[in-house]
């Protein structure tokens, strides 16, 4: 849970580029369909929304269903037009919201 | 750890079997809400067939981790982009999957997520446009090995 998300994008682009982005987030995805050992159902906890914004623009977001594997996979592309910051945030269903930061820049 | 006797082998082994049945003969009685995902997505309205490519494998080992691609042909200009493509998964015991959101600022309507499968069943992907209009893609996967667990 407290390990880093993994996000791959590239440092730098040309202005227009599209890019492409993936992230990868440790988190179990708790379906909520499973039972333990005794028959009792687990509880389902999983990454319910993850967003991605570009210096506060809305880029790319996506609402989960119990649906999606164990350490979610999430890769989209982006649009480069100037110099800033990739922000992105998974949203557990506890409330719990796990973030990250990306630069990028214009190649000269 | 006690060795298992012959009859507790045979109280596991018929667990693991009715623990297996069970779920199984659950999902071909009732069907899921996937009906009702596609209703409330698309407000009513049909969706036409094309402009989406969707990528899955035909035969999927693990249901615990399908890999999923799909590509929705636009623009993605202010004027017209895909605003949301919603994906559905017809027989895990909840249809809803994902939805995603795009803006003109993806650049391209295109991503990748694993998904859960339960068993063998049908995909479905429909994605909504900036104006409105509604397209709908479809795929079946072979699962082998469910995954929602028992």
């Amino acid at each position: 849970m407290a390990d880093k998300p993994r996000i791959k994008l590239p440092k730098e682009a040309t202005k227009g580029e599209i890019i492409q982005i993936k992230t990868l987030v440790s988190h179990v995805m708790e379906s909520g369909q499973r039972k333990d050992a005794q028959g009792k159902p687990i509880p389902r906890k999983i990454i319910n929304k993850f967003s991605c914004e570009f210096n506060g623009k809305p880029v790319f977001a996506c609402a989960l269903e119990p649906a999606i594997s164990a350490n979610p996979y999430i890769q989209f592309t982006a649009r480069v037009d100037e110099d800033g910051t990739f922000k992105f945030a998974w949203t557990d269903d506890d409330g719990t919201v796990i973030t990250a930061e990306e630069k990028i820049a214009i190649k000269a | 750890m006690k060795p298992i006797s012959r009859r507790q082998a045979f109280a596991l082994g018929g667990g693991f079997v009715a623990l297996t049945l069970v779920p199984m003969a659950a999902d071909a009685q009732v069907s899921n809400d996937a009906a009702q995902w596609i209703a409330k997505f698309t407000g009513g309205k049909e969706a036409a067939k094309g402009k989406i490519s969707l990528d899955l494998p035909e035969i999927a080992e693990n249901g615990n981790t399908v890999p999923l691609s799909l590509t929705v042909q636009s623009p993605m200009t202010a004027e017209s982009y895909v605003k949301e493509v919603m994906l559905i998964a017809d027989g895990n015991p909840n249809a809803g999957v994902a939805t995603l959101m795009f803006s003109p600022l993806s650049g391209k309507a295109e991503a990748a997520v694993r998904i859960r499968l339960a068993a063998t069943q049908n995909v479905i992907a429909l994605a909504k446009m900036s104006d409105g209009s509604l397209f709908t893609e479809q795929k079946t996967v072979k699962v082998t090995i469910g995954g929602c667990g028992g």
